[in-house]
């Protein structure tokens, strides 16, 4: 109890204010179960994809079947495994995109300013104005639904979204003294966007990135299950649970077990990006 | 803020805002759905498409005139009631929208009637009592609502009340209108989804805008003199939080449109939503173009009127 005694402690994550309470872990516990399933799933599935190996259709689950058989009688789980690859991939690709167009440009707009950031924004901002799905359904009605579409469909609407999200908060650090002398430092806009403003808005952009994920699943799930989606052979868990929805009258796991495939991911990084710490999250404030 | 702007100045903005919107809205309709395709009379005519008949069709369609004017002229023809001919059936697109429509406002008329106060009730309910179980289930439960797809909800509300309880048709939807029963019956289903699907959202912002006045010095004050919770919240908070509440009823409304998309197909209701994506799968794009308008139109409106409800509501913005 020396009043000199010299307090140590180890640079741990709990330490710096960057750990993770029990239900974030869970969360992204199931985000990275989710994550190594899409990467892998190729190798992962026990039946081909596509072969009709059950002479029965809705099977029940079984022990050569863990999530019964589908209205063909295919394997579900090797369904479900390939389902996570396109429903995770498709996702992750237009998010991605959506993100990164809309964090430039809205950094861009708020260190520029003046009239090409009142026209970015009032244009974007109308673009808001129509409603996901709905774009959805009219972009696939005129080019056709396939994945290249999808992601790109995807990444558009969701990009006045996030770039109204990094314009708001990039607007609050263009205010901050280090902006200011490193403009008085004659530095360029491509510097101040990747070198000031972007290193202090990561983690909040981090975090909204993750919310626009489950965005974008939910859309794009919802395009699938209305059958304007990924388009057969191959199936994302909404056009598998389009595919065996006759099965809901018999309660199969057919229609069942995708279903809680995409719940248990959007709900996880719900969870996951909810218990994110403030550190992470709330960076600029 | 200048003082310029008044409260009649802000929503003039906030009109003028909406209606530019609404051009740039119908701007990527059109484009989308007439540009992006390809030749439009190519697709019409398909196995018959020689050259000759593809030019003459072309030619009576109008494609060959400037994209700009026939965007025009699409504009103002639907600004006159004039939707166009369908690519599919030669029908008037007014005709085949008509009944449509009809059946798809009394959808989203009957679930807002049922939904609003039901999740108001509960919104109010969890920020009177926040902390609590109840709040906590309410909180819990409307999380999950919100974070799955309302195929979802729809599948899970077919299960519980169809398959498991056997109380309602699962996805039949007979245009029987004989008594009341089967009316009632018939609207059940739809109407219970799309319920969730709005009220979760309702609820999550009516909690909020609840919770936020509560934690004004003003109302700490009602509770330190001594009015009870319920006091507090009803008589000193829920005044003025009523504007925040309108405008949250006025955006989550909002939701009904995408909604309503999916609900129609999954109970093959015969609305304006389940004719715009059967057009989808037939590529019929002038039935395409009028249905998506209609829908950005009641997107739009209400997203205004959430904005405008907003601006009326804050009392500072009254007295210039």
């Amino acid at each position: 109890m020396t009043p000199d005694r010299v307090s140590f402690r180890l640079p741990t994550p709990r330490g710096l204010g960057y750990s993770f309470n029990r239900v974030g872990r869970i969360g992204l516990a199931v985000i990275l179960f989710w994550a190594v399933v899409a990467v892998f799933g190729t190798w992962l599935t026990p039946y081909p994809v596509g072969k009709i190996v059950d002479s029965d259709y809705f099977s029940p689950m079984s022990g050569s079947f863990w999530m019964g058989s589908d209205y063909l009688g295919r394997d579900m789980l090797s369904r479900i495994i390939m389902g996570a690859h396109y429903t995770v991939g498709i996702a992750l690709t237009s998010v991605t995109l959506a993100c990164t167009a809309g964090v430039i440009f809205g950094m861009i707009a708020a260190v520029i300013g003046g009239w090409f950031d009142t026209i970015l924004s009032r244009l974007l901002d109308a673009f808001n104005g129509i409603p996901s799905l709905l774009f959805g359904l009219v972009v696939v009605a005129a080019v056709g639904s396939s994945i290249p579409v999808l992601v790109l469909t995807l990444a558009t609407i969701y990009a006045p979204g996030a770039y109204r999200f990094a314009r708001a908060l990039a607007v609050n650090v263009n205010t901050m003294d280090f902006v200011t002398v490193a403009r008085a430092r004659g530095e360029r806009t491509p510097y101040l966007i990747l070198h000031e403003i972007l290193p202090n808005i990561l983690g909040p952009v981090l975090a909204d990135l993750g919310l626009r994920f489950v965005f974008i699943v939910l859309v794009l799930s919802g395009l699938s299950f209305l059958g304007l989606g990924v388009q057969p052979p191959n199936a994302d868990w909404g056009a598998l649970v389009r595919e065996n929805i006759e099965g809901l009258s018999l309660g199969a796991p057919a229609v069942i077990f995708p279903s809680i495939a995409i719940a248990s991911l959007t709900i996880s990084v719900n969870m996951f990006i909810d218990n994110l710490p403030t550190r992470i999250r709330d960076r600029s404030e | 803020m200048p003082a310029s702007l008044n409260l009649y100045a802000l929503i003039a903005q906030r009109l003028g805002i909406a209606l530019i919107t609404l051009v740039i809205v119908s701007f990527a309709v059109f484009f989308a759905t007439e540009l992006l395709p390809g030749d439009v009379a190519q697709i019409l005519l398909g196995q018959a498409a020689t050259p000759q008949a593809v030019a003459g069709l072309r030619e009576a369609m109008g494609l060959n005139q400037p994209a700009i004017y026939r965007f025009l002229h699409w504009l103002v023809g639907l600004a006159s009631g004039d939707l166009g001919i369908s690519y599919v059936n030669n029908m008037p697109v007014a005709k085949l929208i008509g009944d449509r429509l009809v059946n798809s406002l009394k959808l989203a008329g009957v679930t807002t009637l049922f939904a609003v106060p039901i999740a108001l009730g509960l919104g109010i309910g969890a920020a009177m009592w926040r902390g609590s179980i109840f709040d906590r289930v309410v909180s819990m439960l409307t999380i999950s609502v919100i974070s799955v797809p309302e195929f979802m909800v729809a599948t899970l509300a077919v299960l519980i009340f169809a398959v498991w309880l056997g109380w309602l048709p699962a996805l039949s939807y007979g245009a029987d209108v004989s008594s009341w029963a089967t009316v009632l019956r018939a609207y059940a289903m739809p109407v219970i989804t799309l319920g969730f699907v709005i009220s979760a959202q309702m609820i999550r912002m009516t909690r909020a805008a609840v919770i936020e006045t509560i934690n004004t010095s003003y109302v700490e004050m009602a509770l330190l003199k001594g009015a009870s919770r319920r006091r507090m919240v009803l008589r000193h908070a829920l005044p003025n939080a009523l504007g925040p509440i309108a405008n949250a009823v006025a955006l989550s409304l909002s939701y009904l449109v995408g909604g309503v998309i999916i609900v129609e197909t999954i109970f093959n209701y015969p609305g304006v939503a389940k004719l715009m994506v059967d057009a989808v799968s037939t590529r019929d794009l002038p039935l395409i173009q009028s249905c998506a308008m209609i829908f950005c139109v009641s997107h739009l409106t209400l997203i205004t009127l959430a904005d405008l409800i907003a601006i009326l509501a804050n009392p500072r913005l009254r007295h210039r």
